[in-house]
């Protein structure tokens, strides 16, 4: 069965771990939907967070061989347990003056904030789950979309346990 | 050895510190080959005499050379080049060793730091270039960094599940002097070198061993690799469990002993794949369940549940559903589970084996007129008693030997099964040599993989290597013959070696004894020439271009759907 799974990995922040990691997934025909990487809560050590779709099984695998490479210290599926999962989307809208009212009040309905203003555009920014931010930009795309950028999702467990 | 003089904190130039380090890893010989990016270190070499350097022909013949040595030896291969074509040369024999889970530090010198990415004269990115086929590589930027990652990847190449590591130094970092600090203590957050076992997991399997009617090991390298044989031994004693031993896992069980089946695969015997297929407990055994071993997957021992004893977790499942995994050390495992284990009534089961073994032997027609290779390999074991190390090219001839010359102890068969790389025979027996000199060291080769690397026999002479080469010439890549035969309907493409140089005056012209035999009495003449001889010598065994391998199993069935052979 074909899932998306929400993967985290912390790893040495040595350089070609992003590189060696996404070989693994790429070898065995997992896309990857996004991939995030930053410093975590122990110095010299990244946390990624990687959202890819592929079969269970396989994924297990991958999960395995993920885990041998040197400098991965730890590796797991979040998305088997329950998850806080956001993603930071900047938006930029067309919006002559007369629009811009409407679509900052749409924003707001979606606690969005206008992170640049223009003579003819907005840049709205909104954090969220996934199905959220695409909510904001079905919403937005009557307006004229510009320009899409958006961070990918980074998660973490629910509770106290951790990686 | 005396090490105090090796660790004293001097301040010497990174290439001093990379010598240091590798003498203190216990480095004996390494194999290589210079260029401009590594001269720094070659010169260390000339001004050092603790540290044999065998100068290969091609870089390729130095790394499976540090293979052969590395796999004849359990210890870690080390091979040493220079940057661009230097590395990408090795890069047939990484993934040669990678595959087959062998130890290898393999150093190779870069263009300078402040020229990497420019493309520059000779630059290559190797550690990109050979992410997918290394266990660890490392990019060395800091002096101060080179005895850390030398000491590193020493320890990484030889535990766990083994592997070739690579170190790439940039010219300037070995030419940049530090002081000398030979690490203490490795830190490596995140390596899980040895797993604890988990008795649970044991136990499981033992209890169903306990109600096993039909049980088998599979032995694979992982015995091997594990220095685990006795053990293993031990556990088919205790238990009376029949043993099949994998292509590369060959040695691992003493093919002499009462309970060794034989070879599975494709070209596996009767016995030991319809062992497998009727088993109702496979207990694999440091094997990774390839493709040429288990054929077509879903019809893979159909009756049985499957136990897997592996060091690397990520090959549980991969292939093969497995009801009972069990993750450690082999050599843990066996040892904890040995005082546990008892005896199973297994005496049905052994003769229905020993029947099998009976009525389906391995067999070829041979001639009086005519060399059959199957007979030049018996001949092979016939007078040397199986005692040889012997290392193999690939194509027919690696089969014929995995058969025809049974193998008595551990690392006594060196090949590469998981990549069949050809030109791995003759280069990989110079390593074995070197590291076993007072074993006779064979090296069985096609006539077409013997000259992917026939410049190598130069090595043999200089150094008075005294390998036996022998090859096996049917004037045809018979392997693929084979292929072509059965599954294109006798369309021959490309496959005629005839106009091959003449292989005794090619090892003359290196200065090797070179010998030829065309029937059974020239064989044994030539042969016992060529053992009496102490030096390096070719015997040519020429031997018709017809003849199969079997048993096979076509692709696509399963084990016990094999094809026995030409009738008489
Ligand atoms: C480097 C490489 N190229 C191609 C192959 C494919 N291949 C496998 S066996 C074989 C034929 C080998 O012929 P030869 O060395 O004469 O040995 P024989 O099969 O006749 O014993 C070939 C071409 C290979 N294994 N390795």
């Amino acid at each position: 069965m074909k899932h998306h799974h929400t993967v985290s990995i912390l790893v040495n922040d040595h350089p070609g771990v992003l590189q060696r990691v996404s070989a693994l997934f790429n070898r065995r025909g997992f896309n990857i939907d996004s991939i995030t990487v930053g410093s975590s809560e122990q110095p010299g050590m990244s946390r990624m967070i990687i959202v890819t779709l592929g079969d269970d099984r396989i994924m297990h695998q991958v999960i395995n061989q993920v885990e041998k490479l040197i400098d991965v210290v730890n590796i797991e599926i979040l998305s088997e347990k329950p998850l806080v999962a956001r993603e930071l989307a900047l938006i930029k809208v067309e919006a002559e003056p007369v629009k811009r009212p409407e679509i900052m009040t749409l924003a707001e309905a979606f606690r969005a904030t206008i992170a640049d203003v223009s003579p003819d555009s907005l840049v709205v920014q909104i954090v969220g789950d996934t199905e959220k931010i695409e909510a904001m930009i079905e919403l937005l795309h009557p307006y004229g979309i510009l320009e899409i950028s958006r961070t990918g999702v980074t998660a973490i467990a629910r509770g106290r346990h951790r990686l | 050895m005396n090490e105090s003089h090796l660790l004293s904190q001097d301040r010497i130039p990174g290439s001093e510190i990379l010598l240091r380090s590798l003498l203190l890893e216990g480095v004996e010989c390494i194999f290589g080959y210079p260029g401009g990016s590594i001269l720094n270190f070659y010169d260390e070499i000339y001004k050092n005499n603790e540290l044999r350097h065998y100068l290969a022909r091609h870089e390729q013949g130095a790394i499976h050379a540090a293979d052969g040595y590395a796999r004849s030896t359990g210890k870690v291969g080390v091979c040493v080049v220079t940057s661009g074509p230097g590395a990408t040369n090795l890069i047939t024999g990484i993934a040669t060793a990678h595959i087959d889970s062998v130890p290898l530090v393999i150093i190779t010198g870069n263009v300078p730091l402040s020229m990497i990415g420019t493309d520059a004269f000779q630059e290559a990115d190797i550690v990109g270039m050979t992410m997918p086929v290394t266990k660890h590589s490392y990019f060395v930027r800091d002096v101060n960094d080179i005895a850390r990652t030398i000491r590193e990847a020493f320890y990484i190449a030889n535990t766990g599940r083994k592997g070739p590591v690579l170190v790439d130094i940039p010219k300037d970092v070995t030419v940049k002097e530090a002081i000398f600090v030979w690490p203490q203590t490795i830190h490596l957050p995140g390596y899980r070198a040895k797993s604890e076992i988990i008795k649970e997991q044991i136990d499981a399997l033992l209890v169903a061993l306990k109600k096993a009617k039909r049980p088998v090991l599979l032995a694979g390298a992982g015995v091997i690799h594990a220095d685990a044989s006795n053990e293993l031994v031990e556990l088919a004693e205790k238990s009376g469990i029949p043993v099949v031993t994998t292509f590369l896992g060959l040695g691992g069980f003493p093919s002499q002993h009462p309970h060794w089946v034989g070879m599975p695969g494709m070209h596996g015997s009767y016995a030991a794949n319809m062992a497998i297929q009727q088993a109702d407990l496979l207990i694999a055994v440091g094997a990774r369940f390839d493709d040429r071993l288990t054929m077509n997957a879903a019809k893979f021992a159909p009756n049985a549940e499957i136990a897997h004893i592996d060091v690397d977790k990520a090959e549980i499942g991969k292939n093969i559903a497995t009801t009972y995994p069990v993750i450690g050390d082999i050599k843990h495992v066996l040892n904890y589970a040995l005082p546990k284990v008892t005896l199973s009534s297994t005496d049905n089961w052994l003769q229905t084996i020993a029947a099998w073994k009976a009525s389906h032997p391995l067999r070829y027609v041979d001639s009086d007129e005519i060399l059959k290779p199957q007979w030049v390999i018996e001949l092979l074991h016939r007078t040397t008693k199986g005692e040889a190390i012997i290392t193999t090219d690939v194509g027919q001839h690696q089969f014929w030997t995995a058969q025809y010359y049974p193998f008595t102890r551990p690392r006594s068969l060196i090949s590469s099964g998981g990549m069949g790389t050809m030109g791995f025979g003759l280069p990989s027996a110079i390593g074995a040599q070197i590291a076993n000199p007072d074993t006779l060291v064979i090296s069985i080769n096609g006539d077409g993989g013997i000259q992917m690397s026939s410049h190598e026999l130069a090595v043999c002479a200089i150094h008075h290597i005294p390998v036996k080469v022998v090859v096996i010439n049917n004037e045809v890549l018979g392997m693929v013959r084979q292929l072509q035969e059965v599954a294109f309907e006798e369309r021959y493409s490309e496959i005629d070696l005839s106009g091959s140089p003449d292989f005794v005056k090619l090892a003359e012209a290196y200065g090797v004894k070179g010998l030829r035999a065309t029937n059974k009495e020239e064989a044994e003449q030539a042969w016992q020439e060529a053992l009496a001889i102490d030096g390096p010598v070719l015997v040519e065994f020429v031997v018709p271009s017809s003849e199969n391998v079997y048993p096979v199993v076509p692709g696509g069935k399963a084990l016990h759907e094999m094809m026995l052979g030409d009738d008489e």
